[in-house]
């Protein structure tokens, strides 16, 4: 049984701002991050996942709860424990690298032993040994100036490896780099954290980049946690219609139950092939992905192709369906002309209650904090 | 007749050739979208059309009435050639209102006050941004800037409009729903648009047409979608749209046969005639057309498994080679997820042949 | 390079405007010669040029001269330590009040507005009453409360200018750190502090060396400011015979009685003071070019504040109370001084008396003083935004041939004193030139515009950058010509910072000294002139009582400026 590295009991974080009154920006948050694992924390912005972060390193102060690191307590609002960030032992990698202009990279990388007063010899050894691991072997004496981002991220990545930390945090790290280097780092990362053994947060608002690299992710909106569980079940089975849209493409539709069959607003003639859910209500959401319907010639609902769009690598319809369009897309080899008749057939779909449009009001209110 | 023709237009500055007899034609009521890698021209050949940059040899011509001409020493001011633009950073003016902004264009053609009033409500309703009429820009995200601009280039004419890269400085989910908007209004009123951009996907989903530039500036190939996607006409094409793997290929007296680098295998497929003679060949497949077939005696090694969401994309090793694969959730579901470190068979489905490049020793 | 083609887009696409440009080109070309070059060469070449052959003969005369050699060591010696202790002092309170959770934090920082409006040489005058080696106000207290027998302070030496010179000048240090210490990136910090490093050394390894390109950018600021600097040595060295070089040439001038010979010497001291000045600017600029750190970040996070603890409350009663002492007392000086009957009557409200200010509204000289800075000043300002702006755009849109030489003509007048800067108009447009302009308003007016119109050419500058080229090729393409576009679209964007531009150079020009003491005549007095012959002719209660009255009406101005540069805060 793997060890729990990073545990938060009941974290809450409550600000008191001048001009939005009061904004509880985590809420009551319970997870564990066990040894080894590459755990993300994903949301949009102003869903309390910086301030989750920051918490844990020690940045920000909770108002309510517990932190525990590798088992040991550092923040904790009971006790009125606050150990400060140069105490918790961790590595962290920052957003806009955070890449000192005034240190060459040797010195930038050098500083963490320098401070824990490692002897001279001994700081050469670990930093040039964490170069090497971040391809950065040669560029001791050059200035992150004269440097492009990515080798600045590297910088900063063996800044924060050359202490052997058990937890490293990762803020939004690679979001300010082009999407081809975004892909190698990645990479780099995950060979990284499997040669060294350590345990990674990592946040960001990049839904792609979370489930390419995590084991498992949480999902946080509003402060709150929506689902924690690996990439695959969160988009397969998420649990509630802001997790499914958040990650990946969704396509919802407003179905009527009556009698045990489902039908699309707006067609109460026509049956949806498909079945209602166990606790059905009069009015649900039919979630599922464009790429989980069924286009067949006549197997499920009746409806014509609307538009079609040829992309890269599959084939998107609009089909009206009820008062409503749906998306579907299919590899090249299914193909139906603009206007030819077809039918389409869901998939195992997720079903929700339907939302208030008050929930999005207070999403986009958290966007200006 | 095509309703926007650009003539063997030439522009140089200096030394440098930016565009050399390039020829495009528009037709009435489409989207066209000018697609190419950043620096290729096609600001340049916007910024003829509208007036504000003279080309040195050429014609323009829009509804037959002639704009520019070299030739016959032509050139009508950009006041006055009553074409809508939109440009990549919106240059909406932030000290005028959104209605002061919308209604520019008509307060130069001298129109009654309540015939302006009314056209511009018409036209803030067809961008939904009538409850913004009287904000300042500086009120407004860039999505409604973005907006206002469109208002303001469909008061200029909703006959041609210019939109150049209009959507790049908005977020993933907010262009999608700007690209939609567009394609709507054009449906609604009909307007031409002409649609300049280097990201591929915008153009895919917006064109009715698609004109494709390399980065010489020349036009490589004129079509729908479909055509560009399955039947790209060049090997600059097929790159330039979507991800790509080519492993080259070199005749043998049998046939093919795949270099592998460490290796080379038997090509089971049949190349087309007209590459038949051809002693070194590159095979192009995009990743999506590539499956996992256990019979297949392509065999390769699966190094990383990445899963995306709506596919898995795979880094596989073949031989010396490195090549992508995609396989959608749905088919995952079907056959399977391929494990880091497996072996695999690989079959190619929809291979694209081209004549290898000279390779530089 | 996009923005030299875009031009000539434009001109080549309308035939007709190519006219325009040259017509503006031409008459930028034009004015900088009139305004700049020809007094800058009337001094080279008067400093080396006697009977119509070159010689550094009128240069080597001076530098002989001892009065030359202790006029230039001392503007060196005062120079230096006012940088340094001004960068200390400036450092200081950046901390302070940019990274401690010390208490007051508004209130200090509005105290620092005072020293901007305030000249420094009412600021002198007032510690000269307060210190003055035989009769200050202060002394005199002192020594009857302490029974002494001689002054214990006396202002009139090299460190009284340099005390008074540090309580004007250390805002420029404090402006540029603080600036600095606010929007620096909290995660160049932050990063430490995770690997391990306490606050203290933090500040130590990483915070203060990011800094340090913001204090030497304040600290040469400084240094440039007191070389040149003309008011706070002439009031407080003159009757101790202590010069600068600005205060010598101004000397030379006056005991001259306006003789050729005065002036030639002057010019010659002029040339030696540019020389200090360039080469403490050629300093600026290899400080400035070995560049600052990129250490601004976008979004606004703001930093962690250092906690203060025990110290907190000590350290605010410090710094404020040095604050009200640099920057209350010499005010509060003035404005008791002008309530007196007589100078060296104690400051009680029995000799007190409101006369001194009625006088000044009856005295034809004063009431003309104030009228000639009001006129020169709106003057200046109008002009000089006018012709700043005119440049600008020449500069930055039409970019003809020779661009460089203009931009490096326009900013000239900047780095060369006040002083010299007088000299010079004074030998074009006295006569040699067939234009007199001397003992009239107009030779003031020149030497104003010459000297201001670097500020104009900054601003204007920063404000059509700001107009991108795009908002004004999207009026074209909705139909409007190009004239109609500058109208409707470029000019209202440019003007809030236009009319900022105006302000920046209006009030400078109404307390100005340096300047109009060397070009003033019977008439033609400016409010600073007619405050330091007050005080020359011994009428102290007057001189201090228009003092405060140039006071007051500086801090309305300054008031009705910021009401009406916040309200168009919009755009």
């Amino acid at each position: 049984m793997a060890q729990v590295q990073v545990q938060l009991k009941n974290v809450t974080k409550r600000f008191v701002t001048k001009t939005l009154g009061d904004i509880v920006a985590v809420d009551n948050f319970n997870f564990e991050v066990y040894e080894g694992e590459c755990f993300s924390i994903l949301g949009p912005s102003g869903c309390g996942k910086t301030t989750a972060l920051r918490m844990i390193a020690g940045f920000e102060d909770l108002t309510e709860g517990e932190i525990f690191l590798g088992g040991r307590p550092v923040s904790s609002s009971r006790d009125k424990l606050y150990v400060p960030p140069e105490e918790r032992d961790l590595g962290m990698v920052f957003q806009a690298f955070a890449v000192w202009p005034h240190k060459n990279v040797f010195e930038n990388v050098a500083y963490p032993l320098r401070i824990k007063k490692v002897p001279r010899p001994e700081i050469e050894r670990r930093v040039k040994e964490a170069l090497h691991h971040t391809s950065l072997t040669g560029l001791e004496r050059v200035y992150p100036s004269d440097l492009s981002g990515g080798q600045q991220q590297r910088i900063a990545l063996a800044r924060s490896i050359v202490t052997n930390p058990k937890v490293m945090l990762l803020d939004e790290p690679l979001s300010n780099l082009d999407p081809h280097l975004r892909e190698t780092m990645r990479f780099e990362l995950k060979e990284l954290q499997s040669k060294f053994g350590f345990t990674i947060i990592f946040v960001t608002h990049d839904q792609s980049e979370a489930m390419a690299i995590s084991d498992r992710m949480l999902v946080a909106d509003m402060g709150k946690i929506m689902q924690i569980d690996t990439p695959e079940n969160l988009y397969n089975r998420p649990i509630n219609r802001f997790v499914h849209s958040f990650l990946g493409e969704s396509t919802f539709l407003n179905v009527v139950i009556k009698d045990g069959k489902v039908y699309a607003k707006g067609d109460m003639e026509h049956p949806l092939d498909v079945e209602a859910p166990a606790n059905a209500e009069p009015e649900m959401v039919l979630a599922t992905r464009p790429n989980a319907i069924e286009l067949t010639a006549d197997i499920g609902y009746q409806t014509h192709v609307q538009t079609r769009i040829f992309l890269t690598d599959r084939t998107e319809y609009v089909v009206p369906i009820g008062n409503q369009t749906l998306k579907v897309q299919t590899p090249h080899r299914i193909t139906f002309s603009q206007g030819e008749s077809c039918s389409v057939r869901f998939v195992e779909p997720m079903w929700y209650p339907v939302e208030d449009a008050e929930a999005e009001k207070e999403r986009q209110r958290r966007q200006l904090i | 007749m095509a309703y926007v023709r650009f003539e063997n237009i030439s522009v140089s500055y200096g030394d440098n050739q930016v565009l050399k007899n390039f020829s495009l034609s528009l037709e009435k009521n489409e989207i066209m979208c000018l697609v190419g890698p950043s620096g290729c021209g096609k600001t340049t050949l916007v910024r003829c059309l509208l007036g504000l940059t003279r080309p040195d040899e050429g014609e323009i011509y829009v509804d037959d009435r002639c704009l520019f001409s070299s030739k016959r020493r032509i050139n009508v001011p950009a006041e006055r050639r009553g074409i809508g633009i939109v440009f990549q950073d919106y240059a909406v003016w932030p000290h005028l209102t959104v209605k002061e902004n919308v209604a520019y264009p008509m307060r130069k053609k001298r129109m009654k006050k309540e015939d302006i009033d009314r056209r511009v409500r018409d036209v803030l309703k067809q961008v939904s941004m009538s409850e913004y009429i009287n904000h300042l820009p500086g009120q407004l995200s860039g999505g409604q800037q973005q907006r206002v601009a469109i208002a303001r280039a469909l008061m200029s004419s909703d006959d041609l409009i210019v939109m150049d890269e209009p959507i790049t400085n908005l977020d993933a989910k907010l262009r999608d729903q700007m690209l939609n908007e567009i394609r709507d209004i054009q449906r609604n009123l009909g307007t031409t648009i002409f649609y300049i951009t280097h990201d591929q996907k915008a153009a895919l989903h917006l064109g009715d047409q698609l004109a494709i530039m390399n980065e010489k500036g020349e036009l490589v190939q004129i079509g729908s979608d479909e055509d560009i996607i399955l039947r790209p006409k060049s090997r600059f094409i097929f790159e330039f749209i979507g991800v790509t793997n080519f492993i080259p290929l070199k005749r043998v007296d049998s046939g093919y046969k795949l270099d592998l680098g460490r290796e080379m295998i038997p090509w089971p497929e049949s190349v087309p005639e007209d590459v038949e003679q051809i002693k070194l060949l590159e095979m192009g497949t995009r990743p999506n057309d590539i499956t996992f077939d256990d019979a297949s005696p392509i065999r390769a090694k699966v190094k990383r498994a990445v899963f995306l969401g709506s596919e898995y994309d795979y880094f596989i090793e073949l031989g010396d080679r490195e090549i992508r694969v995609q396989q959608s959730t749905l088919d995952a579901a079907l056959v399977g997820v391929a494990k880091e470190g497996t072996e695999v068979g690989l079959r190619f489905l929809n291979p694209h042949y081209y004549e290898a490049k000279r390779r530089e020793a | 390079m996009i923005n030299l083609r875009r031009n000539k887009d434009l001109a080549a696409v309308e035939g007709r405007r190519i006219g325009l440009d040259s017509i503006m080109t031409v008459l930028a070309f034009v004015l900088l010669l009139v305004i700049v070059v020809i007094p800058i060469s009337m001094i080279i070449y008067n400093a080396f040029f006697f009977e119509g052959k070159f010689t550094f003969g009128l240069i080597v005369d001076q530098l002989t001269r001892s009065t030359t050699m202790s006029s230039m060591w001392n503007t060196v010696k005062i120079g230096g330590l006012v940088t340094l202790f001004g960068t200390i002092v400036g450092v200081f309170y950046a901390w302070l009040l940019g990274r401690s959770n010390i208490p007051g934090k508004k209130l200090m920082r509005s105290l620092f507005t005072i020293p901007y409006m305030f000249p420094p040489f009412l600021g002198a005058m007032a510690w000269d009453l307060l210190l003055n080696g035989r009769s200050g106000y202060l002394n005199r207290w002192l020594m009857q409360t302490f029974n002494l027998s001689s002054a214990p302070l006396n202002i009139n030496t090299v460190w009284g200018i340099v005390f008074v010179e540090i309580s004007y000048y250390f805002p420029f240090v404090f402006m540029q750190v603080v600036s600095a210490l606010e929007r620096m990136d909290p995660t160049l910090e932050e990063s430490a502090r995770i690997a391990g490093a306490k606050q203290g050394t933090v500040i130590r390894t990483i915070t203060l060396p990011l800094v340090v390109p913001a204090i030497s950018a304040g600290a040469l600021l400084i240094l440039i400011s007191s070389l040149a600097h003309f008011g706070v040595p002439a009031i407080l060295g003159f009757s101790q015979g202590i010069f600068t070089l600005p205060t010598r040439i101004f000397a030379v001038i006056s005991r001259s009685g306006g003789s050729f010979e005065g002036i030639r010497q002057a010019a010659a001291l002029s040339i030696l003071l540019v020389i200090v000045v360039a080469l403490a600017l050629l300093l600026q600029r290899k400080v400035l070019s070995s560049g600052g750190y990129d250490i601004i970040k976008g979004k606004s996070m703001r930093p962690t504040l250092i906690n203060l603890r025990g110290a907190r409350i000590p350290l605010f009663i410090v710094a404020l109370v040095t604050l009200v002492v640099i920057v209350i007392v010499p005010l509060v000086m003035i404005f008791l001084v002008g309530l007196v009957r007589a100078y060296g009557l104690p400051l009680r409200p029995e000799n007190f008396t409101l006369a001194n200010y009625a006088r000044i509204f009856t005295t034809s000289g004063t009431v003309d003083s104030i009228k000639n800075s009001l006129v020169l000043a709106i003057s200046a300002g109008v002009i000089s935004m006018v012709l700043g702006t005119l440049i600008a755009y020449v500069v930055q849109k039409i970019k003809p041939k020779g661009t460089g030489v203009l931009e490096i003509l326009s900013v000239l007048p900047y780095s060369i004193p006040g002083t010299v800067l007088a000299i010079g108009v004074i030998l074009a447009w006295s006569g040699s030139l067939r234009v007199n302009l001397y003992n009239t308003l107009w030779i003031i007016l020149v030497a104003y515009i010459a000297r201001y119109l670097s500020f104009s050419m900054k601003t204007s500058s920063a404000a059509l950058l700001q107009v991108h080229p795009s908002l004004e090729e999207a009026a074209r393409t909705c139909g409007a010509t190009h004239t109609e576009s500058l109208k409707d679209i470029t000019l209202p964007l440019i003007r809030p910072a236009m009319i900022s531009g105006f302000f920046l150079i209006f009030l400078p020009a109404m307390r100005e000294v340096t300047t109009s003491v060397l070009l003033y005549g019977p008439y033609t007095r400016t409010l600073g002139v007619q405050i330091y012959s007050l005080r020359d002719a011994g009428m102290m209660p007057q001189a201090a009582a228009l003092g405060s009255v140039a006071i007051v009406l500086i801090i309305v101005i300054n008031a009705i400026v910021n009401a009406i540069t916040a309200d168009r805060k919009g755009v």
